[in-house]
């Protein structure tokens, strides 16, 4: 692929270097806006009340204020614990997220790589995070984070398989496993002749979409799939011994990753960053103009408070799953299902 | 010299790098503005309030160890359905019916493995 960054030439590592700074901003800000607009202040109106008000105008400096607090909390490792493992258990989870971040395609030419099989990509590297979240159950030394610990695994591992699944029917139809050129399938796409709006996988695939969906928030271990950090349970679970900055790490990337799947979701069934193709008379990827590079992170930004804001309805209207009704839920209904989808899908791909 | 191909797996090595970066800055700044003062009481591990009992890494049952055999059977399937996904246009019919007897090989093994009792938590 071409060097290009916004039309300008520039040495290779000027452009690793701006790459993992947008990479940073595609991390930090979406993690940002989720925990104010939703954490902060969805919740606070759902339960019939305001939240943070004090920092800044409606409390908006209120997440400065935090990190703020956060910094200046004593660092304490549990004298039993695993020192070493202790300490770089949150990192591993956030370079999870970073690693997740990078195959997310912003624009025709703002991309930070741009892999021929960048779903498979996606699908591997968005496990990393079990390994930090098992290392930071068992290296406490804890009762209550070794089950958390040992439950997230099991979570983890059942809701892995119906989101690979979900994902086999878009690559069906798009014919590729390159996330850009699934946009691009999408935009330049046409319901029965019509192409006003694409064809955004959202209305062929919807039961890969719900699947989807469902399997993310599992995956993020957000009600109704949080048995692995139940408060009322397990104290918190894997992050019971964690207290100071290292906390803060992993409660970050909790929300990052839920950004990120969210701009994901909206890459494979939503459109991705670009508008439909027939709009301005494009037809493929080089006819682009080059202000798209701009406005679509607008887009994919906006399709991912949108997903997100789904992710956390969900996570604050419903109770807690019992740990074998999840495992339950994932075998019996969630895999035969998609593995029947995959199935119609390919049947309508081979007969239209 | 590498190949464009390589560079931009590269790439990935950067991002993991960014994060054990951008995760060690902050706590350097961390550990220069906070308190550090431990003693016996804070370092013992938690359990509600009361001295713990025995070691932390207790035995405990695994019950749904089944379930992470049947998870690597699975993910060594999709993979091989992936590769046939992005060449569907080519294969036809042909793969198609291929795929549905693979498919309906892998639906078996899990109405199998139900029959079985084994997606039954024990």
């Amino acid at each position: 692929m071409n060097a290009v960054v916004l039309s300008t030439d520039l040495a290779y590592w000027a452009q690793s270097l701006l790459r993992v700074l947008g990479g940073l901003v595609a991390v930090l800000l979406p993690a940002g806006t989720i925990v104010y607009l939703f954490l902060f202040k969805m919740m606070s109106f759902m339960q019939s009340r305001l939240g943070p008000m004090e920092a800044g105008p409606y409390g908006s400096m209120q997440l400065f204020a935090e990190v703020g607090k956060w910094l200046q909390k004593e660092d304490i490792y549990p004298a039993r614990a695993d020192k070493f493992l202790f300490k770089i258990a949150p990192i591993i989870v956030l370079s999870s997220t970073f690693l997740l971040v990078a195959v997310v395609p912003f624009g025709p030419d703002a991309w930070f790589t741009n892999f021929e099989a960048g779903v498979f990509y996606m699908l591997a590297v968005s496990s990393i995070s079990v390994l930090g979240i098992l290392i930071a159950g068992w290296s406490s030394a804890n009762k209550y984070s070794l089950l958390g610990g040992l439950r997230a695994a099991g979570q983890l591992i059942a809701y892995e398989l119906p989101m690979v699944l979900a994902v086999v029917g878009v690559v069906i139809q798009a014919g590729t496993m390159n996330m850009q050129g699934i946009v691009v399938a999408q935009n330049a796409g046409s319901i029965f002749g019509w192409d006003g709006l694409g064809n955004p996988y959202i209305f062929t695939q919807f039961v890969g979409f719900v699947i989807f969906m469902i399997a993310v928030q599992a995956e993020l271990t957000q009600a109704p799939f949080d048995m692995p950090i139940a408060e009322s349970e397990l104290v918190s679970g894997y992050m019971t011994e964690y207290s100071g900055f290292r906390f803060l790490i992993f409660f970050i990337s909790e929300f990052a990753t839920a950004g990120v799947f969210s701009m994901i979701a909206s890459v494979l069934f939503l459109g991705g960053w670009a508008v439909p193709f027939s709009w301005f008379g494009w037809t493929n990827l080089d006819d682009i103009d080059n202000w798209m590079n701009v406005a679509g992170p607008l887009i994919l930004f906006t399709k991912m408070i949108v997903l997100s804001f789904i992710i956390m309805w969900v996570r604050f209207s419903y109770p807690r799953f019992r740990e074998d009704q999840l495992q339950r839920f994932a075998w019996k209904v969630l895999i035969p299902v998609s593995l029947v989808n995959i199935m119609l899908t390919a049947i309508f791909k081979v007969a239209f | 010299m590498m190949s464009p191909f390589l560079r931009s797996y590269l790439t990935v090595v950067w991002f993991g790098l960014a994060a054990f970066l951008i995760a060690g800055l902050l706590l350097g700044v961390s550990a220069l503005i906070r308190p550090n003062k431990p003693n016996p009481e804070k370092l013992l591990t938690y359990e509600s309030g009361v001295d713990p009992v025995g070691d932390g890494w207790s035995q405990s049952q695994i019950r749904y160890y089944v379930f992470a055999l049947l998870f690597v059977i699975f993910d060594v399937e999709a993979v091989f359905i992936f590769p046939w996904a992005t060449q569907l246009e080519r294969y036809a019919g042909f793969g198609l019916v291929e795929m549905g007897v693979f498919v309906g090989i892998l639906l078996l093994g899990l109405v199998y493995a139900w029959r079985k009792g084994v997606l039954r938590w024990v």
